[in-house]
């Protein structure tokens, strides 16, 4: 199905999200939209599948103006928007995930509903247990089963909200190779991301959108640099790795065993020097999210000794872990990070020492005010966090952090971020590695890990790998590491 | 400005559906409902002492609700609130019971009384608050079954241990002694002491939670109680604390009962305050500044109403279908306005 868009405008109080977007998309084809953080990629795609309205502006299918009020409209159309994080429901059977959504009938057909979804993913070479629950399932499985529901539904327009984000690199291939399978058949796929490489390999053609507005469009064969510099309005290099000498440590971990109900690690032994990172490496829920949760005292551990500063605080509670300057970030930012409805001043006063009983507004507005600065946050201090962009919230989350810490403890710190964001995210936290904090962290970006750590810890299935250093690896060994090979 | 329009339109609305609505039930009732409204108004306002007696009702529903706001900002339901004033007034009458006949001042007497009504109110909310925080019980169905629970307790006392000589009576224990009554304003039954001690507590309330430290982090707790453990609160201790708070105002409510209203314990020493405080919470959206004109207006529903059995044969529980659809319909046209300004925004 031809996709045509034409002036759309979408404002969100003074924020010009859609500022005059026209683009055409023909049937057969997988476009790309590339764009950083809150350039207006997401809300342009939640126009065409229904969940805003635009202010002005038309949507054509096939030539034809169509009214698309709400998601059940879109599917209606043929438009299916698969979302950033899968919207499905744990603790429900694939099976009634997979029906669900389906107009009409008390009693959905469930012999012919297995029937269909078992040939759909025969097509697709994917392999999902219509009997499992959805949430023993990985994102990028989950991310599958959205597919095959919105095909059954009869999508032939499919959106896809940076669908590689938490999946792995096997699911990714998968993924591409059922999009391009996909198209072949006359679909249309756009595909929404900030990631250069995959839009590159995959996209028969790109449009790039900053600040609301579409800036330009592209097709193959790509020139890196005139994306990036259409995305950003300017050139942009990665920063060079600084090392120092690093003697004294900061962490000991001694024989150190996590357990949890799914999977033990055990014995790990390792010391971290001040200032040096470390990455945390491995498929999703292989035990890396544990292992930095007991680093942080959210966790207890079944054995051994984490040594902090020459102290053991293996079994303390978390408050001491925090009096000795460890300090955890968690990935879900609205769920663990930030308190929604609470300002970004009420945040400061919260997490900076009490004065008086009294909060002293003027001051943490101020103050809050010095760090919207510093950490180049779009927002005032009385903007509530959930008001934030994902990037502005997480520069928020590192400027709430103590100035003066022994050890950072991250969980994806870039996931989500565009390039930019990520790069000054990094650059804020190599200072403070410069000035001896070490930094432990999880992400499931293989070049974020070669590139910022000094040494990469690789976890597979509960065990882990002696450090690599991370000068001396590649991206492809590490990916086979993920994969397993050498356990 | 269009929007403002919208915004201010919905709240008047609401009154007016929640009349409509009872005045369709006073029909049904085969009653004449301007009549009914006349009554209570009159009920109500019609004379100095009717307006005290407003007031005397006002006080421990601002009690309750001030408490309340306290545990709706840690994000807790403490629907055991009725419970805890019971326990107020279980304690309270037990002070003064165990201390009536000695040489004690009286004034010392009714001092005590309080604080073992506080204290009262604030133990039965900390069973709430354990049984949720270590028990994994919702603090719902905790609060439910104290409540039940301190019921049995007062019909077991005022029938057993603490019943009048020679039978027990639903109208309750023995009345105290003239001295250890609270000191009523000349010819009203209003005293002067429970209404000061009413509007400080809200205030002190509204300003605990509009600009303290401990506010904010209740606030944090209440919407995020991941998050702010990650910042280093605990939200059981700040859970527990607001349960402790909520409890000794519900106890000081039960206090007020015994020591300046009935001067006794009777069954229903809680009259319904704890829960028509939880009507009144939701109906101000949690804000500490509307508690007081709000709640005003509903104590002065309840004391309109009382002269509806006799003037007009109807039942005095006209009143509770009023506030109750008032909630309902400020709820629902809420509900209304922010998807009609969605619909209007997307």
């Amino acid at each position: 199905m031809n996709v045509e868009l034409s002036h759309i405008h979408k404002t969100f109080g003074r924020v010009h999200a859609n500022n005059d977007i026209s683009l055409f998309i023909p049937a057969g084809s997988i476009q790309g939209i590339l764009g950083e953080n809150g350039a207006g990629k997401s809300t342009l795609m939640k126009i065409l599948s229904g969940c805003f309205y635009p202010d002005s502006g038309t949507i054509l299918l096939d030539g034809r103006p169509a009214r698309i009020e709400s998601p059940a409209d879109a599917i209606r159309h043929g438009i299916g928007m698969l979302h950033q994080d899968p919207l499905d429901f744990p603790p429900m059977r694939v099976l009634d995930n997979f029906v669900l959504g389906r107009a009409g009938g008390l009693f959905p057909n469930a012999t012919q509903a297995r029937r269909d979804f078992e040939q759909l993913q025969a097509r697709f070479d994917f392999a999902i247990d219509p009997d499992a629950y959805v949430e023993s399932l990985t994102v990028g499985e989950r991310q599958q089963l959205e597919i095959l529901r919105l095909l059954w539904l009869g999508a032939r327009v499919l959106i896809m909200d940076e669908p590689t984000t938490g999946i792995s690199s096997m699911q990714r291939q998968k993924l591409f190779a059922a999009l391009r399978k996909l198209v072949s058949e006359g679909m249309t796929v756009i595909f929404v991301s900030h990631k250069l490489e995959e839009v590159e390999g995959l996209c028969d053609r790109v449009a790039v959108l900053r600040s609301g507005r579409l800036v330009g469009q592209a097709e193959p064969p790509y020139v890196t640099s005139e994306l990036v510099r259409m995305m950003f309005g300017k050139n942009i290099h990665l920063a060079e790795k600084t090392s120092l000498e690093k003697e004294d440590h900061c962490l000991v971990l001694s024989d150190l065993t996590v357990g949890d109900a799914r999977l033990d690690i055990r014995n790990v032994s390792l010391q971290v020097r001040r200032g040096e990172v470390i990455g945390l490496a491995g498929m999703e829920g292989s035990g890396q999210r544990q292992f930095l949760r007991t680093l942080g005292g959210l966790m207890r551990p079944a054995g051994g000794k984490i040594l902090v500063n020459g102290i053991n605080l293996a079994g303390k509670p978390y408050e001491r872990f925090r009096a000795m300057r460890v300090a955890f970030v968690p990935a879900s930012r609205m769920e663990e990070g930030l308190i929604p409805g609470l300002t970004l001043a009420e945040h400061f006063a919260l997490v900076r020492p009490q004065t008086g009983f009294v909060v002293q507004r003027e001051r943490m507005e101020t103050l809050a005010q010095e760090q919207i600065e510093q950490f180049s946050i779009r927002g005032t201090p009385q903007s509530r966090v959930e008001a934030l962009s994902g990037g502005n919230q997480q520069r928020a989350l590192l400027s709430l952090l103590d100035a003066q810490l022994s050890l950072i403890l991250l969980e994806h710190p870039t996931r989500g971020l565009d390039i930019e964001s990520a790069i000054w995210i990094w650059g804020k936290l190599k200072e403070r590695c410069e000035n001896g904090t070490s930094i432990v962290f999880i992400s499931s970006d293989l070049e974020e890990l070669l590139h910022y750590s000094d040494r990469v810890l690789v976890f597979f299935n509960g065990k882990v790998s002696a450090p690599l250093n991370a000068a001396q690896t590649s991206v492809e060994e590490l990916g086979q590491m993920i994969g397993g090979k050498g356990f | 400005m269009k929007k403002r329009w919208i915004e201010w339109l919905f709240q008047p609305l609401a009154v007016v559906l929640a009349l409509i609505f009872t005045t369709i039930v006073l029909l049904i009732a085969g009653a004449n409902p301007l009549q009914a409204y006349g009554n209570i108004l009159s009920g109500a306002f019609s004379s100095t002492s009717k307006v005290a007696d407003s007031l005397v009702a006002w006080i421990p529903l601002l009690l309750a609700t001030a408490g309340l706001l306290i545990t709706f900002t840690a994000g807790l339901w403490n629907i055991g609130v009725e419970g805890q004033i019971t326990l107020g007034a279980i304690f309270t009458t037990w002070v003064l019971r165990a201390l009536q006949d000695t040489n004690t001042a009286a004034w010392l007497i009714l001092l005590l009384g309080f604080l073992a009504g506080m204290a009262g109110g604030a133990l039965w909310a900390a069973l709430v608050g354990i049984l949720r925080i270590y028990g994994g019980v919702n603090e719902i169905f905790g609060g439910l079954g104290l409540n039940f629970v301190s019921t049995a307790l007062v019909i077991w006392l005022i029938f057993g241990p603490w019943k009048r000589p020679g039978v027990g009576s639903m109208s309750g224990t023995v009345p105290f002694d003239e001295r250890l009554w609270l000191p009523m304003l000349p010819g009203l039954r209003l005293s002067l002491w429970a209404l000061i001690l009413g509007i400080l507590a809200i205030v002190a309330i509204y300003f605990v939670l509009q600009g303290s430290y401990f506010g904010l982090r209740l606030k944090a707790v209440g919407r995020n109680r991941r998050a702010a453990a990650l910042m280093g609160m605990s939200p059981s201790r700040y859970g527990l604390a607001a349960f402790l708070i909520c409890g000794a105002l519900a106890g000081l409510a039960g206090a007020v009962q015994v020591t300046g209203v009935y001067h006794r314990l009777i069954p229903s020493i809680s009259s319904g305050y704890g829960f028509l405080g939880l009507l009144v919470a939701m109906l101000v959206n949690y804000q500490a500044i509307w508690v007081a004109p709000i709640a005003f207006f509903f104590a002065a529903l309840n004391i309109g109403s009382i002269q509806l059995p006799i003037v007009l044969k109807l039942d005095s529980t006209l009143s509770g279908v009023l506030q109750g659809s008032l909630v309902l319909f400020v709820l629902l046209m809420d509900g209304v306005r922010r998807n009609l300004l969605n619909r209007r925004k997307e």
